[in-house]
Order: structure tokens, then sequence, then C-alpha cells
């Protein structure tokens, strides 16, 4: 049955929330408020934890009903156990964690699969923006000037493609995505934001 | 006398349970016997129908079972009054809330103090230590005495923390939450260092007299000085600074003299001084001695001690807390993880050391509120 409300629901947590069977053991690293874990326990009946830096968010997620830890990416995978989790996700926090070669094999090691949702520093407005006004690029979907961008890794959807192949990662599915559309072709030069879903 | 508000749970008086009697004494951690004990406790709200909105609250060292309300005549509220009472985090309106003193407290429940039913004398050091299972283990006859057959939640700080985690290692199968705050699993060296130094102090005080001073004066000065070093720990720093700064007090200029000239001096033996009128020095040494012998794991490693369960654990500690750091409090996380427990841990940015979690109660609230709101609907 459609739902009425899933209009309101961004389309990258549309595209996240298909890709995760019902009843899933999820882990959401970099969870923020928790409302993406909120959705998958409602709407997928998943049981979901999150793990979030930011002591602020944690309330939110408290406050949800949601089970969260305050640590930060990069420490925090080891404690888990092989294949804990059915699906991990990596929604646009890739980019901040300091080591993400091992956050991606750890998450591919404590969960089936993994989700993994980049924002695309070469898209064509990115692109232009570097070509034609000799700037890094600030765009509304990489809103940071380089001196206070949380950002620490700048890829494209092409290079995350090179990467899988390089270490063994099989990618399942990709879904670009561009101001709230699906991008179907060219998707390393349309979409600004790229979600995967990976498996090893 | 402070007015009594619409959030406070009002007048309450403690209540006394006792169990134990001899040939059925309790059996200690040290394998000797102890009985009767009598437990002091209180209890705020109301119990409903299924017995299925039980809540135990654990006090920290030097706490009473008097966690929240007014005593007829008295003008501060219990210790935890701001957390405890209507539509604060721990909702009288909703939920039973029971606070019990642990034995080998001062506070009504068996301790050195006590009358040994045997000599018709208190028990000085012929009482026996006392561990944290074992309070633990006296908790559990209330809760059974009370009728209660599984709890809502357990929930302290410090010592109280240690109990709570005890309770979810012990009796798992009578819980459906524990919320464990500013604790440790397993007492360090440092943490048993900074006892030995005040228990050191108690006894060389020469009014101590080796335990036996019921009737007689009171190791006061000993126990002065053992409250003043634990005072110290249960500060930080920039607390200590924000209140004290280098203050002179009553004085323009420095004495030259060994009389106090600081403000901080002064704090602190006003406190020392105030504690020796409401607390006992034997209580301070075993209650001292049940945290350092405190070991969660029992040398075994941390992880195996928790079994998969459907528990879910509420993990606070405070930035500033240098007495149990947030790093060993997150070592519970680590092992409640590892066992797949449903754990949120949150480590909350606050600067008045370890006693934030008694000071810092606003984001506690928040945290504790939504925490039982989805325990109780999961239930």
């Amino acid at each position: 049955m459609p739902d009425k409300n899933s209009d309101l629901i961004r389309l990258d947590y549309k595209v996240i929330l298909e890709m995760i069977e019902n009843k899933s053991r999820v882990l959401d690293l970099g969870c923020g408020d928790g409302h993406l874990l909120q959705l998958l326990k409602n709407k997928k009946s998943c049981s979901v934890t999150g793990i979030e830096i930011d002591e602020k968010e944690i309330y939110k997620c408290v406050e949800k009903g949601i089970s969260v830890s305050h640590d930060d990416i990069d420490s925090s995978l080891s404690d888990f156990g092989d294949k804990r989790f059915d699906y991990i996700i990596l929604n646009e926090s890739l980019q901040q964690v300091l080591n993400p070669k091992n956050v991606i094999l750890e998450s591919l090691r404590i969960s089936k699969k993994v989700i993994v949702g980049i924002p695309n520093f070469c898209y064509f407005m990115a692109r232009f923006q570097i070509f034609f006004q000799g700037r890094v690029p600030v765009t509304k979907e990489l809103p940071y000037q380089w001196f206070d961008t949380p950002n620490l890794r700048f890829l494209s959807l092409k290079d995350f493609i090179n990467f899988c192949k390089a270490n063994n990662i099989k990618i399942l599915d990709k879904v670009g995505i561009s101001n709230n559309k699906i991008v179907h072709v060219k998707r390393n030069f349309f979409a600004n934001l790229g979600i995967f879903l990976l498996e090893k | 006398m402070r007015s009594i508000n619409e959030n406070s749970v009002g007048f309450v008086e403690t209540k006394f349970y006792s169990c134990c009697e001899p040939p059925n004494e309790l059996i200690l951690s040290s394998g000797e016997k102890l009985g009767p004990i009598t437990i002091a406790y209180e209890t705020y709200g109301t119990l409903n129908k299924d017995k299925s909105n039980a809540i135990l609250i654990f006090h920290a060292l030097t706490g009473d079972a008097h966690a929240a309300g007014f005593h007829k005549g008295d003008n501060k509220p219990g210790w935890w009054d701001n957390m405890i009472g209507p539509n604060k985090a721990f909702d009288t309106e909703k939920y039973f809330i029971i606070c019990s003193n642990v034995i080998g407290s001062c506070k009504g429940s068996t301790g050195p103090s006590s009358i040994d039913p045997k000599t018709k004398k208190p028990y000085g050091l012929s009482f026996p230590i006392v561990t944290i299972n074992d309070m633990v283990a006296t908790q559990k006859k209330l809760i059974d005495h009370l009728g209660i057959k599984k709890l809502l939640s357990t929930a302290g700080g410090s010592m109280g923390g240690m109990q709570a985690l005890s309770w979810s290692v012990l009796f798992p199968e009578y819980l459906d939450s524990a919320i464990i705050i500013a604790t440790n699993t397993i007492h360090t060296p440092q943490q048993i260092a900074f006892h030995e130094v005040a228990r050191q102090a108690i006894k060389a005080d020469p009014d101590w007299q080796n335990g036996d001073y019921y009737g007689k004066s009171i190791p006061a000065r000993g126990l002065a000085v053992a409250r003043m070093m634990g005072h110290i720990t249960y500060m930080s720093d920039k607390s200590m600074q924000e209140k004290f700064g280098r203050r002179l007090q009553n004085k323009e200029k420095l004495g030259y003299d060994f009389s106090s000239d600081f403000e901080i001096e002064n704090y602190l033996k006003h406190r020392g001084d105030s504690f020796v009128q409401r607390f006992d020095a034997n209580s301070w040494l075993y209650l001292s001695k049940a945290l350092d012998y405190f070991d969660l794991s029992e040398g075994k490693k941390l992880s195996d001690v928790f079994s998969r369960s459907l528990l879910k654990f509420l993990v606070i500690s405070f930035t500033s807390d240098w007495l149990y750091p947030p790093y060993q409090t997150k070592q519970i996380v680590k092992a409640l993880k590892v066992n797949e427990i449903d754990v949120s841990n949150i480590e909350i940015d606050a600067s008045y050391g370890h006693d934030s979690f008694l000071v810092e109660t606003e984001d506690q609230s928040r945290l504790i509120e939504h925490f039982l709101k989805r325990v109780t609907k999961e239930q």
C-alpha cells in the first residue's frame, strides 16, 4: 500500500529503504538525529542502532527511541563480531572518517551488506566551478568552504567504483541522485550523490 | 522550609524490611553469614496492577534511601529529588520508584553501627565485610518481598552504577533495562589508592579505637579528612577554578602562617565537618572496601560476564569525571556490544567532575525520560 507520507521522505532515504529487506539488523554509521533508523524501525520492522559523534544528536536519537552509541566511526567497529548485522549504512559519512578503507572493510566484515552514500565531487556543477571559475567547488550539495568542511576525503563515483574493484568488493546495486531525482545515465557527471549496495 | 511544589513527591517516610533471621542468614561473598538484616527503603509513585512499572534506584557511597521528597521537619529534599517526581525523568505518575539503603551503611540498613543481637552492642569491626554483590542480594530480597517479579529498570551513579551492573549480571531475568552512570566495572589501583588514604586518615585518629568508639567520642578528625579527600575526587579542576579560584577567605592578603588562607580550604573543612555529623566512620571504611573489592568480571574477560539478553542499557559518563573517567565507562559498552545487547551510551559534556551525575540533571533527564518510555513500550 503506498504510504501517503512517503513523498516527504528524502530521496536518498527512500533509495536506502528500498535496498533494505524487512526485519533486518541495521547499523547506521554517523546516524545523525536517527531519522533514517526510525524509518527503518517503523516501516521495515528492522532492529536498528547507530553510531554518532555529535552529543546533540544523541539526545535526538534517544528521544526517537533509537539506541545509539556516542562514538567515532573509526575506532568503534572492532567491538562487533563477524556478520553481526545484515546492513551497515554509511550515508554521507564515509568522506568524514579518518581511515575510509578500513571502515569499509571492517563494515563488510561485521555486516552482510553495506550501503554507502557518497557526495560526488565530480558532478557537473563542481566540474564547471573548477573549470570556469578556477575555484574549489561550493555548491548546494557540497556547501562547505575549504576551511570549514567536515569532509576529509573528496572523491567521485568513479573513484569509488575503482576502489571497490581494487578491493574485490561486489557492487550489487548503484543509484545516482541529483536534485531529488534519480539519475539513470552518466551518473559520475550528473549525480551529486551516489548510493552503492556492497557485498564482499 | 522550601515550598513543596507540584513537581515534588511531597512528604515521604523511610520504611524498613527485615530478613535473614538466623538460621537463614545471608551468606556473604566472604563466606561469612549476616543476619538478621534490616533494609531501610523508600518508595515513590504507585505500583501498577501487574507490577510492571517498578524501578530500583541505587545510591552512591554516602547516600541513603531518601532519594526524593521531604522528610517531615527537613528543609532539604532527597539526594536525587531533581530526577524523581511527577513529570520528572523518573516520573512518579508513571513509575513506582524504590530506593533502599545498602547494607554496611549507617542510614537505617544493617551496618557496623547497628546493634549485634548476639552481644547487644554495636558490631563495630566484628561486622563482616560486605561487597556490592552482597548489597544486591539483599535488594533482591526486598524486591521479592514487594512482590515484584521483574523490574522495569534499575539506575544508579558511581557506587550505584556498580550495583546496577551487578544486578544485570546476577539477575538479568529480573530486569528489562539498566541505567549505568559515571561508574566502572572494576576498581582501579588509582581508585583504591584514594580510598586507602582516606581509610588511613580514619584509622590514624586516636578516637577511632579500632572501630570501638560508639558511645564515646567519634573519630571526627579522621573522618573529616577522609571526606575532604573524597570530595576533591568528586569535583574537577575546572569546577574548583570556577567556584573558588584562588580567592582568600575573610582576608585581604595572604596570612603567612598556617591558618587557612583560601576559600577552597575552608570549603573542604566545612564539607568534612558537616559530613562527620551525618555519617559513621566505620561505615565509610566498610563501603570504601566494598567499592575496592568490586570487579564485575572477577578476573574473567568482561565480555564473558554478560550473557546475551533482551536487556536494554543506557550508559552515561561525563567528560570532566576523572574519578570514573568516560573511557572506563565505555568498557561496559564494548562488552555489551560484543554480546549483541541493546545499548545506548553518551559522554555528556559537563564540568562538575564526578559529581555531575548529581548536579547536571537536565541532560540526564532528557535521556532517561525517553529511554524509560521506550523500555515501557517494548516491554
